[in-house]
């Protein structure tokens, strides 16, 4: 019965990452115990050193860390399906649950007291979003030489309207050069 | 053509949203507010209140929402609304995706590669930069309300934003609860 037992597993798969996706609020960092407990600690499926090489490469790589994860998981258990089963796992809930609200949320709107709930809100909103631009700016231990890279950035997303995309660029080649640079010197 | 601008728009952000969530905020805001308008800046501000209080990744949440809305502000069927959101977090997803197989796949030993410690050495000061851009591009009229048309509003605003950023920064209280009693504080001054 070796076919039904895949099945029976990627089903598993498929069950513990819509339950990690389903209850991970406050983004990707606050999945990092609930896959401990569910993947290292209960089913056993990846050791604590594998893991913390995991959370490095999945911070390391663009796009949403919490779908990074269970990609890089997927895949050990069960290749391409592995990484296919559990990237829907994560992804669906919120899928499911934004889906909803984007149908019914502008009837809602409509309400005049859900309206002004909003305007309360919002700039609570641009205050959650300054804390972790303050805490990432003292993560990332700036110092004197490094802390113009963050006002130039800035000065040109919001002073000059260039898109984020191209001082991403710039600031990766501008690293990879001083790198490149710096090892010729040694 | 709006699904193809739906997948070129958020397969972008997922290929150079670097930094989690919040770094991609910008990129998210850029494509989703500025450049093709599928949200106004107060609905997405909206989203991003509703990503904190709902489960899930906030780049699923947006991609979801943003998808939902560009169909339907063209005055599309409910179903093609669906297709729309299904395509954008697909999208999202997809350049990872492809980048975390090609490394399961060669192993690439990626965090020892002295090239890549290199690169995130500025990398990591520019999305400092990203996120503080995508701060001051939310900070509007859209947001705090006008001064010149409604003071009292403005000011209010300005409380609630105080009000968040010390009780989140200093005392550590959990975000959730503040967009609770902002909200209910909105729901008792606004209406």
């Amino acid at each position: 019965m070796e076919n039904s037992s895949a099945i029976s597993r990627c089903l598993e798969i498929f069950w513990t990452f819509f339950k990690i996706g389903l209850f991970t609020f406050g983004g990707g960092y606050a999945m990092i115990p609930l896959i401990e407990a569910e993947i290292i600690e209960r089913r056993r499926w990846l050791s604590k050193d594998d893991f913390f090489d995991l959370v490095t490469v999945a911070q390391t790589c663009p796009g949403i860390f919490a779908v990074n994860m269970s990609i890089f998981i997927g895949f050990r258990l069960r290749h391409l399906r592995g990484a296919l089963i559990s990237a829907l796992g994560t992804a669906l809930p919120s899928f499911l649950i934004i889906l909803f609200l984007a149908i019914f949320f502008e009837k809602f709107k409509e309400i005049e007291l859900v309206e002004a709930v909003f305007r309360g809100i919002r700039p609570a909103v641009v205050a959650l979003i300054a804390v972790p631009a303050l805490k990432l700016a003292r993560q990332a231990k700036l110092t004197i030489k490094t802390m113009w890279i963050p006002i130039v950035s800035v000065g040109l997303i919001y002073g000059l309207g260039i898109s984020p995309i191209i001082v991403i660029l710039l600031a990766g080649l501008f690293g990879f050069l001083s790198w490149k640079i710096g090892e010729r010197r040694a | 053509m709006i699904f193809l601008s739906l997948f070129f728009s958020f397969f972008q952000i997922g290929l150079f949203g670097f930094g989690g969530g919040y770094g991609m905020l910008s990129l998210i805001q850029r494509e989703v507010v500025f450049a093709n308008h599928w949200l106004t800046a107060a609905e997405f501000t909206d989203i991003v209140a509703i990503s904190q209080m709902t489960p899930g990744p906030i780049g699923i949440n947006t991609a979801t929402y943003a998808g939902y809305m560009a169909l339907k502000n063209i005055g599309a069927e409910p179903l093609f609304c669906v297709l729309g959101s299904l395509v954008a977090s697909v999208s999202i997803v997809l350049p990872s995706f492809i980048l975390m197989l090609l490394i399961s796949v060669y192993f690439i030993k990626f965090k020892e590669s002295a090239a890549v410690k290199g690169v995130f050495i500025t990398l990591r000061p520019a999305v400092v930069g990203l996120l503080l851009a995508a701060t001051l591009m939310l900070v509007s009229k859209e947001t705090f309300g006008s001064f010149s048309e409604n003071a009292l509003e403005f000011f209010i605003s300005c409380g609630l934003f105080l009000l968040t950023f010390v009780c989140t920064y200093f005392f550590k209280i959990n975000p959730i609860k503040m967009i609770v009693v902002c909200g209910i504080l909105g729901g008792v001054f606004f209406s």
